[in-house]
């Protein structure tokens, strides 16, 4: 089993990477880019053996209190591979 | 139209009676955005309320003070023409909800304080404390605090461009829940260029700078005045992001700006950003300011007055323009890639005016909510401290053991896994930097130099505010005078818990108290500075943590380091041996570490010692008399002379000296400080001229160290045994 | 003879460089605004050190497509010397004037450090003022300097010659302790290290100074 794990700032969290992007490629020519907000993904690999439900539990767990800061970002759970 | 209830007036951290005097300014209730607005201008945070009655007391004027407490920093005039901006400021409460971007946005606005003066900010150093990295329960998350904090406070620094000089980082059980986080900041500026925060000349537009406006922080500031609870943990409020790019172009555009000669008052959004900017310049330059809300650029849609009013988004300015020539400045954050956008004007009649697409949202005589916010005398009693004043029967099985021990310990430990992360070096000014007793930077501009440092001692605090806060003085006037500067002035973040305890209270004003007395007898005047209450988790607070920077002014030459430089040297003791009594050990390292306790009393300082014992090592020192010096602190004598020796080179030395052997070796009366020469007796001719003691102790050796009481032998130690442990230990207790 | 220093938003180390030619080297120096379209009159080009656009999505990542980029690029292409340091020399290697890359640092942290270099070639006119197997002291300050290039790349920078300075202590992870190259055309030289803060005796070491005088000469015999 696959999962990809998505962090990301939460939308009301200013993200000066995205935006300094944003800028640089508006200062290129890209003038129709109006946002970029960047962030980062996990894929985890689970042993065999492990159920989905147990799998998808400890997912969130993971993503909740070691792969995002819930302070300023969200996360998003995706089952690559079953 | 929100109601204004008593829940709503509570849940805004005023009291009734605040909130009657609130209607009394006004003659009306306020609106709800008039409400936010008090809440955060009245906030302990930004009105001092519990301690400015007691700030007065501090020395503020002296002969090098161009500038005191009251504007952005305090300005000092350092010859040829030029003066240095400082200030030291904490941002306690957010590096502990979010260390890494507490401690960013803490250097970014302590950096946007000194630019807004019209300085360019050169160094910057921060005090830190946080709970022990080994403690049982909440070791992993101190860890954890400590990494994300170093790594906020390098990201930041680094990327702006400033060096991070210096500092300190201590460890004690009472910062598990609350870590302090205290930042430093200075900045050149020619004495004719020196910007203030004022609304001048009715008519002149208000224009707003830098990063657009979010939802960040919203009620940070009045957010930093309570203490935290369970609740507020899991209420995780809209943390600020910091972004140094921004920052520094920020930097360059407002310095370039100013040199336009267009740009009449500037002030930082910082806490309580464009509440605190608009009404504080208006108050100061007897005003009023008109803004429109509309035009104020927005991150986020759908912004009320409300928020964008009480937003803390980081890397904003506020300036007000020289009719006329708005477009001369605009052009410049133009070609710096940043918004400027005038939200206002400059009026007549006191008032800060809100609109929000025309309409007034809120309408409050600046004067009131800057300067009239409620002050308080708050009750004080005793101050709080539960040690004992006698402690434990004690004797050391093997002193050797007891220094290693020592050398190992969180607060005496290298630092180097810290401060490697910062870039110390940028702008190619440092001539002396982390690691040492003080940094020194050198001043293109006027080819003097400047030396600085950052002191404060929770411990002795916490067991006698007032002595502890003289003694903090001493040592960093002492930190300073050791590698050959003058100290001029001050500054100083008071951390202390809840002030509404009498006992807390009366922590606060003790150590103010102490603290304008030795800084009045020092000649180092305090030009500004920050207090920080509501220090406490679940109604444990941390000791009462007075933290002094000082500023010392010397003429540019190789600096003199801590290390021994070479063998054979005469490895000498000015000031003398110093005494202490078995109550004063209980201050010291040693009891904390070694014994695991505090007790008693901090040592005893006599001030008029301490001074002449700096004026000698500063004559000693421009007189290329030592090749090396160091102070004698934390630690006591045994541990100055260890630390000397890390270098490689180590000493030999005998004291002659009648008390036990631990208090002769670890005892940490103050005045002191190891130096080495090739010339004891040229040494011992200034040392009398200032009446202090001078004693010879031995000779640096190669390789070790070994000290003797009377001939006794009672240590002998590898300097390498010592190092290792010394070098690895911070490194080691991260790794938990 | 003048050297250009280029300044990007983010560049911190730019008045650095200036102050290290003007008055450690006394020669002189101007800005150039990493918006122009021309070096002006400079004999040589440095990239200076700093968090060029903050340094958000890759170092130097963006600042190769800013304008004076594209000066600097035909500078160098007719053999104008180009010296990056540091953030100069992940923009050099961002926009194909040297090859490989340059990611985060082994341990992952930032480090400022004096450290020893070894000079392996005094055939550049960045190092002729060196001995060749000198060890000299200049300092590093950079959160992604481990320079990583493909076998091929490496092979190739150390058949030709092309390496100027080697850690002796490695303290970043670079491939073949690499601290500073050559372009084959060896007038651009890449270094994390900073030449500009150990070129005043105050700052503890003078060493970095050779780097400028070695720009000087070869800009001398030119003429």
């Amino acid at each position: 089993m696959k999962y990809r794990v998505f962090v990301s700032l939460k939308p009301t969290v200013l993200d000066p990477q995205g935006q300094t992007i944003c800028r640089a490629l508006n200062g290129m020519g890209h003038h129709w880019i109006a946002d970029v907000r960047q962030g980062k993904y996990f894929d985890i690999s689970l042993a065999e053996g492990v159920t989905r439900e147990q799998a998808e539990r400890d997912i969130e767990q993971i993503a909740q209190d070691v792969l995002a800061n819930p302070v300023i970002e969200e996360y998003r759970v995706e089952l690559l591979e079953q | 139209m929100t109601a204004i209830t008593p829940e709503l007036v509570a849940a805004h951290q005023l009291t009734p009676e605040e909130y009657e005097r609130i209607v009394r300014i006004l003659g009306r209730p306020p609106t709800y955005t008039e409400l936010g607005i008090f809440s955060v201008m009245w906030s302990e945070h930004c009105s001092y309320k519990s301690s400015r009655l007691h700030l007065k007391k501090l020395p503020t004027q002296g002969p090098y003070v161009l500038q005191g407490p009251g504007e952005n920093a305090g300005v000092i005039d350092i010859g040829g023409g030029y003066a240095a901006a400082f200030k030291i400021e904490s941002h306690n409460h957010p590096s502990f909800i979010e260390p890494f971007q507490g401690a960013a946005t803490g250097v970014g606005g302590i950096l946007r304080d000194i630019f807004t003066m019209g300085a360019r900010p050169i160094a910057v150093m921060d005090s830190l404390r946080f709970g022990p990295l080994d403690h049982p329960r909440a070791g992993p998350r101190n860890r954890r605090i400590l990494e994300g904090v170093v790594s906020g406070i390098a990201h930041y620094g680094n990327c702006f461009g400033v060096p991070t000089v210096g500092g300190e980082c201590v460890f004690e059980s009472c910062y598990n829940g609350n870590p302090l986080v205290n930042v430093f900041a200075l900045g050149i500026v020619r004495q004719d260029r020196i910007f203030y925060a004022r609304a001048c000349g009715v008519g002149n537009p208000v224009v707003y700078v830098g990063a657009k406006t979010g939802r960040d922080g919203i009620h940070g500031a009045s957010m930093a005045s309570a203490e935290f609870t369970e609740e507020s943990k899991q209420k995780r409020p809209n943390v600020q992001v910091g972004d140094p790019f921004m920052e520094k172009l920020l930097l360059e555009a407002c310095l370039e700006a100013m040199e336009t000669g267009a740009v009449i008052g500037i002030q930082d959004m910082g806490a309580a950003g464009l509440t605190c900017s608009t009404c504080e310049m208006g108050s100061r330059g007897g005003t009023g300011v008109e803004i429109e809300l509309a035009r104020v650029p927005q991150r986020e849609v759908g912004m009320t007055p409300y928020e964008i009013m009480l937003s803390e988004s980081q890397e904003r300015m506020l300036l007000v323009v020289q009719r006329g020539r708005e477009e001369e400045v605009f052009r410049i954050f133009r070609k710096w890639g940043l918004d400027a956008v005038a939200v206002g004007e400059v009026t007549g009649d006191g008032l800060l005016r809100v609109k929000h697409h025309g309409e007034v949202v809120a309408e409050i005589p600046s004067r009131a909510l800057a300067d009239e916010a409620p002050v308080y005398d708050r009750p004080r009693t005793r101050p709080f401290r539960t040690a004992p004043l006698d402690g434990p029967d004690f004797e050391s099985a093997d002193l050797a053991r007891d220094l290693i021990r020592l050398l190992a310990s969180g607060d005496l430990c290298d630092k180097r896994w810290i401060w490697e992360q910062y870039d110390y070096m940028v702008r190619t000014n440092t001539v002396l930097g982390p690691g040492a007793d003080a940094a020194i930077l050198r001043v293109k501009e006027t080819g003097t130099s400047l030396a600085m440092a950052l002191d404060g001692n929770g411990r002795y605090c916490y067991l006698d505010p007032r002595q502890g806060a003289r003694l903090a003085v001493a040592e960093c006037c002492r930190n300073v005078s050791t590698v050959g500067a003058l100290p001029v002035a001050a500054t100083n973040c008071l951390n202390f818990g809840n002030p509404e305890r009498p006992e807390i209270m009366a922590q606060l004003v003790e150590a103010i108290e102490g603290m304008g007395e030795a800084c009045a007898f020092f000649g180092t005047p305090i030009t500004g500075g920050n207090v920080s209450l509501y220090n406490e988790t679940l109604g444990e607070a941390v000791y009462p943590t007075p933290v002094v920077g000082i500023v010392g002014l010397m003429r540019t030459q190789p600096p003199v380091r801590p290390a021994f430089q070479g063998e054979d040297a005469w490895v000498m003791l000015l000031g003398g041996l110093g005494s202490c009594d078995s109550r004063q050990f209980g201050a010291t390292q040693y009891a904390k570490v070694i014994l695991g306790e505090l007790w008693g009393v901090p040592p005893a300082l006599d001030m008029d010692y301490e001074r002449r014992v700096q004026a000698a090592v500063r004559e000693i020192v421009s007189a290329g008399l030592a090749e090396s010096t160091h102070d004698v602190s934390d630690g006591g004598l045994a541990v100055t002379l260890a630390e000397c020796s890390l270098g490689g080179i180590g000493a030999e030395v005998d004291l002659r000296a009648d008390d036990r052997p631990e208090f002769v070796l670890f005892h940490e009366g103050p005045s002191r400080i190891v130096l080495s020469t090739r010339q004891p007796e040229a040494v011992e001719r200034i040392a009398a001229k200032y009446g202090v003691e001078a004693l010879v102790l031995g000779r640096t050796r190669p390789g070790v160290l070994r000290m003797r009481q009377r001939g006794r032998l009672l240590l002998d130690c590898e300097v390498e045994s010592l190092r290792r442990p010394w070098a690895s230990a911070l490194e080691l207790a991260l790794r938990g | 003879m003048k050297f250009g220093v280029v300044v990007f938003p983010g560049s911190n180390c730019d008045h650095d460089a200036w102050w290290a030619v003007t008055h450690n080297l006394g020669h002189e120096a101007e800005f150039l605004w990493h918006d122009d379209e021309s070096l002006g009159n400079a004999d040589a080009v440095i990239l200076p050190g700093g968090f060029s656009y903050g340094d958000y999505l890759r170092c130097g990542a963006i600042a190769k497509f800013s304008r004076i980029m594209r000066a600097v690029e035909r500078f160098a292409r007719e053999g104008g010397l180009v010296l990056g340091i540091c953030n100069g020399f992940q923009i050099l290697v961002e926009c194909g004037l040297l090859p490989g890359a340059l990611i985060r640092n082994r341990g992952l942290k930032f480090i400022c450090r004096q450290v020893e270099l070894r000079v392996e070639t005094t055939q550049s006119p960045f190092s002729s003022e060196f001995r060749k197997g000198q060890i000299v002291r200049i300092p590093i300050a950079h959160g992604e300097g481990c320079y990583v290039a493909d076998p091929r790349t490496l092979e190739e920078l150390e058949a030709e010659d092309r390496v100027v300075f080697r850690y002796v202590d490695n303290p970043n992870g670079s491939l073949n302790d690499i601290a500073g190259i050559l372009n084959a055309g060896r007038n651009v030289l890449g270094m994390m290290p900073h030449p500009e803060r150990a070129s005043d005796p105050l700052m503890g070491s003078t060493d970095g100074l050779l780097v400028f005088r070695s720009m000087a000469a070869a800009l001398s015999l030119a003429r």
